[in-house]
C-alpha cells in the first residue's frame, strides 16, 4: 500500500501535504493536478506533515489535491544508451518530448526501450559476483558498457544463467543470479540508483596521480588537473567561464563527459547540441557527441530540479567509472545549485547563515566534491570521475559562502580575473593567483618526469616566478615612471608579458591555437624559458619593448600555425635568427 | 475581467498589510486571480484554508469587509492581431482612455519555458549601425542583453534607435516605472518613425502602483511568444526599466515576510529574472525573440544584485559613457560585451571582422593606459601618443552612437585608423588579412 496525502498548504513551490501512513525524507511523491501528476520530494517531515517540494510550477494546485508516495528516493535509470542523451535534471529525455514548450507533468523515459543492443557474456554460470561484478557489456557508441550486477544488491550472489551472445533490449533478463539464501533474481540491462547516495562499488580510492590533459596551457602546463581530480573555476559574468568549460569538454583526454548546465542559460547548451554532434574527438576521431551526456536544467526550467540536476549527473559519472572509464564532470554552475538550496530553505523558513545561505551548505558542497575521485575496482580495474565545477561569486568578489566552501573541498582553484577579462586576455584564469596542488603531489611530480620531460614541475615553477616578478616590475614601472627605474625591470616586465601572451593567452576561437598538445605545450616552454634565460643588452626602454612586442608578435603567429608545418618551420626560424638561440631540433 | 455568475466571493478579511491581503477560502487555486474591492489581485500562498493574495495596486482603503472575488484563473492575455499598435496597461487594458477591448485568444501569461532541445542557435545579425555595437558587440537574434546606464544616460534614446534601424517584424514595449515624460517620447518616436504597425507596448508608468509592475514584462513577453510561435515573425522586446522591477519584487518579498538576501533583494532574484530573460529564443520554424533590456545602476555599480545577478542571466550587456574627448556619447569598449556575437562575425559579417575588432579595442586601451601616464606626469612615448590621436579618431569616426553605417564601412574605417598611425606589426592581426586589407 503506497502511503497518500492531501494538499494543505502552497508557498510557491514549496507543498505541505497531511500523510495518512509513513513517509520518508527524500522521498518521491506525485502532486495530482487536473489529468496531470507533478513529481515531488520531500524536504521535511514534522507530525503527519509532510512538506514536499514539486519539481514543476504549481500553477492552479488547490488544497485537497491528492499526493501519492513512492517509497523510494529520487532515482536514475542506468543502462546502455545514455551517451549522446540530452536529459533534464531529472533524467527526462527532452529529444522525445513533444512540442515547442515543456509540459508539466510530462516524463519521458530515461533509455529507450526498443532499442537492441549486442550483447556479449563476460560471466558464466557458477561465477561468484557482487554488486559491480561485469556480467556482459554491449558496445555503445565507442565504448564497451559493462552490464554490471545492479549496485543496489548486497553480498555475494552466483551466476544461475547468463544470456547468450545476441541482441537484446535493455529490459531483458540478461542474467539470473542466486543469493546467499537460494533466492533468486533476474538482471536486465537496467537498474536503479538513488542519486543523493554515492555508488561506492571499487577497492580502493587512492590519491590521482595522474594527469588529465586537457589541451589548454593554463591548465596543462600551469595549473595540471589530475585525473580523478576536482577544481573550480570562479568569475564574475563576463570572464569567460563558459567557453572555457566549453573548451575542457572539447578537448579533455577524458572517455565520457558530462556537462550538468544548472541554471545557466539555454542557448549555451543550445551551443553544445549544435557543435558537438559535428566536431571531431582528436583522439578517437569519432563525433564529440558521442562521448558527451548532457544534463541541463536551465535557469528558467524548475528551480527544485535544479539541486537533483548536479547529483544526477554525478550519478551518471560513477556509473561509468565502475565499467573502468575515465568520466569528466563539468557543472556550470554550482551557485545556481546552492541559490536552489537557498530559496528552499527561506519557504522552509530555516534560520539562514551567511548571505541567507542555508546553515549546512558548506557540508553539502563538500560532499559532493568528495563523490568524484580516481579508483581501482575489485576487478583490478580502475576508473575515474574528475569534476570541475563552476561558480559564479555575486559581484564577483570571492568572500561570499559558496566560493569559500568550494576552496575548501577542490584541490585545483583557477580564479577568473575581471582585470584579464578587460584587456581580453583569454582564458582570463589568473596565473598568480589560481593553483593546482596536484603540481605538490610527488607522485604527479613523478608521473610528470616520465611522461613530460624530467624536472618539468622546476620548468614550472621558473615560469611561474618570471610572471610574479614581472608583475612587481610593472607596478614599480607605473609608479616610478619608464625612466624611473632600472632599464632591468623593463627587461622583467616583458618577459613576464611574453610568458602570459605566448603560454597562458589562448584563442578558443582559432582551430589550432584552441587546443595544444603535451608535447607541444612542452616545446612552447622550453622555448619560451630559453629566451627568458637570456638577457640581450639594450640601448633603452623602447628598444627593449620593440625587441619583445617584435618576438611576441611572431611567436604569436608560430601559435597559430599547424606544430611542424612548413609555416611554423619558418616562424621558428625567424625566432631563432632573432634570439640567436641554436636550433637543438 | 468583470463579475459572473457562480464565482466564489467572501467578504471577511482575515489580515491586511501593504501589499498584501489574507482571505479565509477554499477551493482556491495556486497562482489565481481574484479582484479585491475592484483591484486586481494574486493567490501567492494558501496555508490550510488561509489564502494570502497581493494586491497590484496596493491595499490603501481596503476594508475587513471588503468584497474579494476570486477569478479561478492565473493572469491572462488576449492575443492577436488586435494588439498591433496599440498602448496597454499593466493588466492588458487600453491606455487613454480607449474602450476597445483586446479580440481575440485568450491566454496564459508567465507560461512555460521552451524546451531547450527544441530551441535553435541564434543565428542573425542584427544590423543597427551604432559601430559600438555591430562592430565590436555584435547583436544577434535570439539574444538577450541588457543596457547598464546610470539613470542620467540616454538609455531610453538609444534603445529606441537600436529598435527602430533593427530589421524586425514586431517591436513589443514592456515599460517598468517609466516616467511620463519617457512614456510619451517613445510613443512620438513610433508615432514619427511611422512604424505604428509593428509596435505593442505595455506600460507602468510612475504615476501608477508599483506592484503592478510584476506583470508588465509577462504580458509583453506572453504577447512576444504569440507573434513568435504561432506567426514565426521576429519580435524584438524592450524591457525598461528591470531594477524598478525588481524594485517591485523586494517590496512583494518584504511584506510577505520572507528574508532578503544581498541588497534586500528577495533570495529568488536570479530565478525571478531568469524566467523572463530566458523567453528570448530562437525558434525551430524561424520566428525568434531578442530581448534588449535596461538596467539602472546606482553610480555605475555593477556588484549590486540586480547588474549581477542580470550579468549572470543575460548574453553580455552594453555599457553607455561620455567620452571625454569628444564629448560624445559612446559605447563603451572595454567592459561592453556581446556573449553571441561569435555566432555571426566574420561569418555573416567580413572575414577580418574578428581580429579587426580585437586589435582596435587593444589599441583603445594601449591609448587608455598612455592617459594614466600622461595624468600622472610621465612623459609619453610615440607609441603612447599614436594611440590617444587613434583613440580620438576612433571615438569620433566609429564608437559615437550618432554614427550610422555599415558594417563593412566599420572594417575599411578601422583599417584607415589602423595603417595612419599604426605599423603593421603593431596591430598584431594575421598576416593573411594584413596583407589583404592594409591600406
Amino acid at each position: 500500500m503506497k502511503t497518500k496525502g492531501k494538499v494543505t498548504g502552497i508557498i510557491a513551490n514549496l507543498v505541505i501535504v497531511e500523510v495518512d501512513g509513513p513517509v520518508s525524507q527524500n522521498e518521491i511523491c506525485f502532486v495530482s493536478l487536473g489529468e496531470v501528476k507533478l513529481m515531488a520530494e520531500v524536504i521535511k517531515i514534522t507530525g503527519s506533515r509532510a512538506f514536499i517540494q514539486v519539481f514543476e510550477s504549481t500553477r492552479g494546485l488547490k488544497t485537497g489535491n491528492v499526493v501519492e508516495f513512492e517509497g523510494h528516493m529520487l532515482e536514475v535509470s542506468l543502462g546502455p544508451g545514455i551517451l549522446s542523451s540530452i536529459y533534464d535534471g531529472l533524467q527526462n529525455n527532452l529529444k522525445t518530448m513533444d512540442g515547442v514548450f515543456l509540459k508539466r507533468g510530462e516524463y519521458t523515459s530515461p533509455l529507450n526501450p526498443d532499442t537492441e543492443w549486442n550483447f556479449k557474456p563476460l560471466a558464466k554460470a557458477g561465477d561468484t559476483v557482487k554488486a559491480g561484478s561485469y556480467l556482459g557489456e554491449v558496445p555503445e557508441n565507442n565504448l564497451s558498457h559493462k552490464i554490471m550486477l545492479p549496485f543496489k544488491f548486497r553480498g555475494n550472489y552466483t551466476v544461475k544463467s547468463v544470456a547468450d551472445e545476441g541482441s537484446y533490449t535493455v529490459n531483458h533478463v540478461i542474467a539470473v543470479v542466486v543469493d546467499e539464501h537460494g533466492g533468486e533474481h533476474d538482471v536486465t540491462m537496467v537498474q536503479k540508483w538513488a542519486v543523493k547516495l554515492p555508488i561506492t562499488c571499487y577497492k580502493n580510492k587512492p590519491r590521482p596521480f595522474r594527469i588529465m590533459e586537457t589541451g589548454v596551457r593554463i591548465f596543462d602546463t600551469f595549473n595540471p588537473m589530475a585525473e580523478g581530480g576536482t577544481g573550480f573555476i570562479p568569475g564574475p559574468f563576463g570572464s569567460g567561464k563558459t567557453v572555457l568549460q566549453h573548451a575542457l569538454a572539447k578537448q579533455a583526454e577524458a572517455d565520457v563527459i558530462i556537462m550538468a548546465a544548472c541554471g545557466e542559460r539555454a542557448n549555451e547548451v543550445v551551443e553544445i547540441f549544435v557543435e558537438f554532434p559535428e566536431l571531431n574527438d582528436p583522439r578517437t576521431g569519432r563525433k564529440l557527441m558521442e562521448r558527451t551526456i548532457i544534463v541541463c536544467n536551465t535557469s528558467n526550467m524548475p528551480v527544485a530540479a535544479r539541486e537533483a540536476s548536479v547529483y544526477t549527473a554525478m550519478t551518471l559519472g560513477e556509473y561509468y567509472r565502475a565499467m573502468g572509464l575515465k568520466t569528466l564532470l563539468l557543472a556550470d554552475s554550482t551557485s545556481r545549485w546552492a541559490q536552489a538550496l537557498r530559496e528552499m530553505s527561506n519557504r522552509l523558513e530555516e534560520l539562514p547563515g551567511a548571505d541567507a545561505f542555508p546553515m549546512d551548505l558548506s557540508a553539502v558542497i563538500s560532499n559532493f566534491y568528495s563523490r568524484a575521485g580516481y579508483v581501482e575496482l575489485e576487478n583490478d580495474k580502475s576508473g575515474s570521475v574528475t569534476f570541475i565545477g563552476t561558480v559564479s561569486p555575486a559581484g564577483g568578489n570571492l568572500k561570499e559562502p559558496v566560493t569559500e566552501s568550494t576552496k575548501k573541498v577542490a584541490r585545483c582553484f583557477y580564479a577568473l580575473s575581471q582585470a584579464r577579462a578587460d584587456s581580453k586576455r583569454y582564458p582570463a584564469v589568473d596565473p598568480v593567483d589560481s593553483y593546482s596542488k596536484y603540481l605538490e603531489y610527488p607522485e604527479i611530480q613523478e608521473y610528470l618526469n616520465e611522461t613530460v620531460e624530467d624536472r618539468w614541475h622546476e620548468k614550472v615553477a621558473e615560469s611561474k616566478n618570471i610572471i610574479l616578478r614581472g608583475k612587481e616590475a610593472a607596478e614599480q614601472i607605473n609608479i616610478l615612471g619608464d625612466d624611473g627605474v632600472p632599464l632591468e625591470y623593463h627587461d622583467r616586465f616583458w618577459k613576464s608579458e611574453l610568458i602570459d601572451f605566448i603560454i597562458l593567452q589562448q584563442d578558443a576561437f582559432d582551430k589550432t591555437d584552441s587546443s595544444t598538445p603535451m608535447e607541444r605545450q612542452k616545446y612552447m616552454l622550453n622555448l619560451v624559458l630559453e629566451i627568458c634565460r637570456r638577457s640581450p643588452e639594450f640601448e633603452n626602454f623602447e628598444e627593449c619593448a620593440s625587441y619583445y612586442t617584435d618576438l611576441i608578435n611572431i611567436m604569436k603567429q608560430l601559435n597559430y600555425s599547424e606544430y611542424g608545418s612548413e609555416k611554423f618551420m619558418n616562424y621558428e626560424k625567424q625566432i631563432l635568427d632573432k634570439t640567436g638561440i641554436k636550433n637543438n631540433n | 475581467m468583470e463579475k459572473k455568475a457562480f464565482q466564489k466571493v467572501y467578504t471577511q478579511l482575515q489580515a491586511i498589510t501593504k501589499a498584501t491581503i489574507a482571505v479565509k477560502a477554499q477551493g482556491i487555486g495556486n497562482d489565481e486571480l481574484a479582484i479585491v474591492g475592484g483591484r486586481l489581485a494574486q493567490v501567492v500562498r494558501i496555508i490550510g484554508d488561509m489564502v494570502t493574495l497581493q494586491v497590484f495596486s496596493g491595499t490603501e482603503g481596503i476594508a475587513t469587509n471588503t468584497e474579494v472575488i476570486f477569478l479561478g484563473e492565473p493572469p491572462t492575455l488576449n492575443v492577436s492581431d488586435d494588439l498591433v499598435g496599440r498602448f496597454f496597461d499593466a493588466y492588458g487594458k487600453p491606455f487613454f482612455g480607449e474602450k476597445r477591448e483586446i479580440r481575440g485568444e485568450k491566454r496564459e501569461i508567465g507560461g512555460p519555458s521552451v524546451n531547450p532541445y527544441r530551441r535553435k542557435q541564434p543565428s542573425d545579425y542584427i544590423h543597427t549601425g551604432i559601430a559600438g555595437i555591430d562592430l565590436n558587440n555584435a547583436l544577434v537574434t535570439g539574444q538577450k542583453i541588457p543596457f547598464f546606464a546610470n539613470p542620467d544616460q540616454p538609455y531610453n534614446q538609444v534603445m529606441a534607435m537600436v529598435a527602430l534601424r533593427a530589421k524586425v517584424d514586431k517591436i513589443i514595449l514592456g515599460g517598468m516605472g517609466l516616467s511620463n515624460d519617457d512614456f510619451l517620447y517613445f510613443k512620438k518616436m513610433f508615432e514619427n518613425a511611422g512604424v505604428l504597425d509593428r509596435i505593442i507596448c505595455f506600460v507602468n508608468t510612475t504615476e501608477q502602483p508599483p506592484v503592478e509592475r510584476l506583470l508588465i514584462p509577462d504580458m509583453a513577453l506572453a504577447a512576444a511568444e504569440y507573434f513568435a510561435v504561432d506567426k514565426n515573425e521576429n519580435v524584438l522586446v524592450l524591457l525598461t526599466d528591470m531594477t524598478q522591477y525588481a524594485d517591485a519584487l523586494s517590496i512583494v518579498s518584504n511584506r510577505m515576510d520572507q528574508i532578503p538576501s544581498k541588497d534586500s533583494m528577495p533570495g529568488s532574484l536570479y530565478s525571478d529574472l531568469a524566467k523572463i530573460y530566458e523567453k528570448a529564443v530562437q525558434l525551430p520554424e524561424g520566428g525568434s525573440i531578442t530581448i534588449i533590456a535596461v538596467t539602472t545602476l546606482n553610480e555605475g555599480d555593477i556588484t549590486h544584485a540586480v547588474p549581477d545577478n542580470t550579468g549572470y542571466i543575460t548574453e553580455g550587456q552594453l555599457f553607455l559613457r561620455k567620452d571625454s574627448d569628444t564629448g560624445k556619447v559612446i559605447v563603451d569598449p572595454f567592459r561592453s560585451l556581446s556573449r553571441l556575437k561569435q555566432l555571426v562575425i566574420g561569418k555573416q559579417t567580413r572575414e577580418d571582422h574578428p581580429q579587426v575588432m580585437n586589435a582596435a579595442v587593444r589599441l583603445y586601451a594601449d591609448a587608455a593606459n598612455a592617459k594614466t601616464k600622461l595624468e600622472n606626469g610621465f612623459e609619453l612615448s610615440d607609441y603612447d601618443k599614436r594611440c590617444l590621436d587613434f583613440a580620438k579618431d576612433y571615438a569620433e569616426k566609429l564608437l559615437a552612437v550618432d554614427v550610422n553605417i555599415d558594417s563593412t564601412e566599420m572594417l575599411d574605417k578601422t583599417w584607415d585608423l589602423f595603417s595612419k598611425y599604426f605599423k603593421k606589426e603593431e596591430v598584431r592581426i594575421k598576416d593573411e588579412f594584413t596583407s589583404k586589407y592594409w591600406k
